[in-house]
């Protein structure tokens, strides 16, 4: 979780209140140079808000934003010169042809002559929509228009990304080729972030932070967050019938949680109690639960989270 | 403030305006059907006035004076009523506006004392008109009697006298009174002012509501460029309706144009900034398009229609009233048009009204600036 030497965004203690409702508390993160960071959660969770308040479109209530080494409250003119944006909603002239969008934001940008030409051979390129040029844009299927959107967002080569749900709505194979693309401005130096309530997207990421009711509950790598944002070993249990094997693993004096996974029940304990697998059987051949396998679980990041947002609490107003 | 920015968002706004049949119908056939139905509908001269006729004397004496209202251009005989209580009827069912009584001992008591009466019944439902029309009765009436009395002089071996006193009136700028002539250089007002601020009401509006503008905002657009890129083509376009109108006027109603082009150029450039800004102000403020539309039309419809003079003079209103005109931007702009059209008037003769406008136009474009914020709460 260390954050990288050449932090392009700095996000410290960022809050952002409407009213009496907190949207954004506390958050604070850093993303260095081609790192593509996640922000995973559900609708609603505030990662669309700390969106725009990096792309200076809502004025953060408090905290600092700096991007670039330029803070965001500042001066956000030289902010959006550096940043590519694709909002959450499709944004893009309905009206206008693929071609006249991708020419419009290069006027936007400043970007001339020759350059322009070449932008938009590459941008056309990347969102694979070469031949479509003269096609309107409110006529292209989801796909598609996520792909132009990601091509005006780079038209003007920024070196940092703000990329809102780049890929709801669209159909997996798409979205799998979305992220390639991702991976590839990464690769070329790019830093990203992205927002997504996709689980398994979260593993393209280089480094994910979950937020919950507008709070970061966790921030690490895909790997980092399953070994250790749990705080527990998690153990999976298989036996017949559940409904007894999940009262009797409640019954366990080192259990901090039990939920039905698939055809089994995953039980997290505590990281503390030791040879945890041996003292669980004994527990339930005690309780008259034989003919059970244990072992130890790979928590997928869904575990993780679940397990992290249950454990916040639920109030989300602001105290005076 | 960067030129190619500009230049983008003007390319832009025009592509959207030309594939927009709503927004392509307003900047293009609105000038047209505002001109011919303003032109045609809002006519306040009187002329062919229906008259029914009871001619109970009948005589040669008569039927000449008759004939004397039938050849007046102000007047149409439409018919000869039988009876006295006819008139009442052809009153009511509108047949006529006037009715001429003469009576059966006309040309004897014109005769006998040299004094004649007869009789005219005028329909006075709209006043102005009646006044009008016995005003112009009155005037066949008296060039009738000059020439009676003219003939009977000559009859009797006198010289024809002139009147003492006679009125040459001559009638300036507007030499054959049309109202016409007064009202279509106004209407190029209520046209430019009616487009002006429809479109651009809708062209702020319509960002926010297709989502367009979160994007737009993420931009290093500057609130100036975005706003001289926008209202740029809707500059283009109100000249060009300018040039629409100004070409109905002349070619198809036949006003007379004696000003200068160049000063008709300066002063609608000024008040298409006014109205263009007043527009965006509007589309800035009230985010939604029919919101904006609604509150653009009135802004420009009903004031420029009733307190901008373009044809109900401001000099006949109520002090109050013509008070509260002053503030109405378009009323320098119609004093502007009918001076420059009927009186040839430059612009150092319309320094006040035209500095007027240019305070409108300066205030207006400096609000339209400073509204737009580039944050989307």
């Amino acid at each position: 979780m260390n954050a990288p030497a050449a932090a392009e965004i700095v996000v410290e203690r960022l809050q952002k209140r409407f009213g009496r409702f907190v949207a954004v508390d506390e958050v604070s993160f850093e993303v260095g140079r081609g790192q593509i960071l996640g922000f995973l959660g559900p609708n609603g969770a505030g990662k669309s808000t700390i969106i725009r308040i990096l792309c200076g479109l809502l004025r953060p209530s408090a905290g600092s934003v700096r991007v670039d080494g330029i803070d965001v409250s500042r001066d956000p003119e030289a902010v959006r010169q550096r940043i590519g944006y694709m909002s959450q909603k499709f944004s893009l002239y309905a009206d206008l042809t693929v071609a006249e969008n991708l020419r419009f934001y290069g006027g936007i940008y400043g970007v001339r002559g020759a350059a322009l030409g070449a932008r938009l051979r590459h941008a056309l390129d990347i969102a694979g929509l070469a031949g479509r040029e003269q096609q309107l844009a409110g006529t292209l299927a989801g796909g598609w228009k996520q792909r132009l959107a990601l091509g005006c967002a780079i038209l003007h080569a920024p070196h940092i990304l703000f990329l809102d749900e780049p890929t709801s709505g669209v159909d997996p194979l798409s979205r799998r080729r979305f992220w390639d693309l991702i991976h590839d401005l990464a690769a070329g130096g790019v830093s990203v972030i992205v927002s997504t309530h996709h689980m398994d997207e979260a593993e393209y990421c280089n480094r994910i932070a979950l937020i919950s009711q507008g709070r970061l509950i966790a921030l690490g790598s895909p790997g980092e967050l399953r070994r250790h944002a749990l705080g527990g070993v998690l153990m999976r249990v298989e036996g017949h019938p559940l409904e007894r094997l999940l009262e009797r693993l409640r019954g366990f004096p080192a259990t901090r949680d039990v939920a039905v996974f698939g055809n089994a029940v995953h039980v997290l304990l505590d990281a503390a109690a030791a040879d945890d697998e041996a003292a669980l059987r004994a527990f339930l051949a005690g309780q008259g639960v034989a003919d059970v396998h244990v072992d130890r679980a790979e928590p997928s990041l869904e575990d993780v989270f679940v397990q992290l947002v249950g454990a916040q609490p639920r109030e989300r107003e602001a105290v005076r | 403030m960067k030129l190619r920015r500009v230049r983008a968002i003007a390319l832009k706004e025009l592509l959207q305006t030309w594939r927009d049949p709503r927004s392509l119908m307003m900047a293009l056939l609105v000038p047209v059907m505002q001109m011919l139905l303003l032109g045609y509908g809002v006519n306040l001269d009187i002329q062919h006035v229906p008259v029914c006729t009871l001619d109970e004397e009948g005589s040669f004496f008569s039927q000449a004076l008759l004939k004397r209202f039938q050849a007046s251009r102000y007047f149409e005989l439409v018919e000869a009523l039988k009876r006295p209580g006819d008139i009442a009827g052809a009153m009511d069912q509108g047949r006529c506006r006037l009715a001429l009584v003469v009576p059966a001992d006309f040309s004897r008591t014109i005769a006998q004392t040299s004094h004649g009466t007869l009789q005219a019944i005028v329909d006075a439902t709209d006043d102005n008109s009646a006044a009008l029309a016995t005003a112009y009765a009155n005037a066949v009436i008296a060039g009738f009697s000059a020439n009676v009395q003219a003939v009977a002089m000559q009859r009797q071996g006198l010289p024809v006298q002139p009147p003492a006193l006679v009125v040459q009136s001559r009638v300036w700028f507007n030499e054959d009174l049309e109202s016409r002539n007064f009202i279509i250089p106004g209407v190029v007002a209520l046209v430019l002012a009616l487009v002006g601020a429809q479109l651009t009401s809708l062209t702020i509006a319509r960002e926010w509501e297709r989502g367009t503008m979160e994007l737009l905002v993420s931009t290093p657009v500057t609130p100036m460029e975005l706003l001289v890129g926008k209202l740029a083509p809707y500059f283009v376009i109100g000249l060009l309706d300018a040039g629409i109108c100004l070409a109905f006027a002349l070619v198809w109603f036949e006003v007379p144009f004696r000003g200068a082009f160049t000063t008709l150029l300066v002063t609608t450039s000024l008040f298409l900034v006014v109205v263009l800004s007043m527009g965006y102000l509007v589309s800035v403020t009230i985010r939604s398009q029919v919101g904006a539309s609604q509150i653009a039309l009135l802004l420009t419809v009903m004031p420029i229609s009733l307190l901008s003079g373009y044809a109900f003079p401001i000099d006949q209103m109520p002090a109050p009233i013509q008070a509260i005109t002053y503030a109405i931007y378009a009323r320098y702009y119609v004093t502007i048009l009918k001076a420059v059209f009927l009186k040839g008037s430059g612009l150092a003769a319309l320094a006040l009204p035209v500095l007027a406008l240019v305070a409108y136009a300066i205030a207006l474009a400096w609000l339209a600036a400073r509204a737009f914020r580039k944050r989307i709460e």
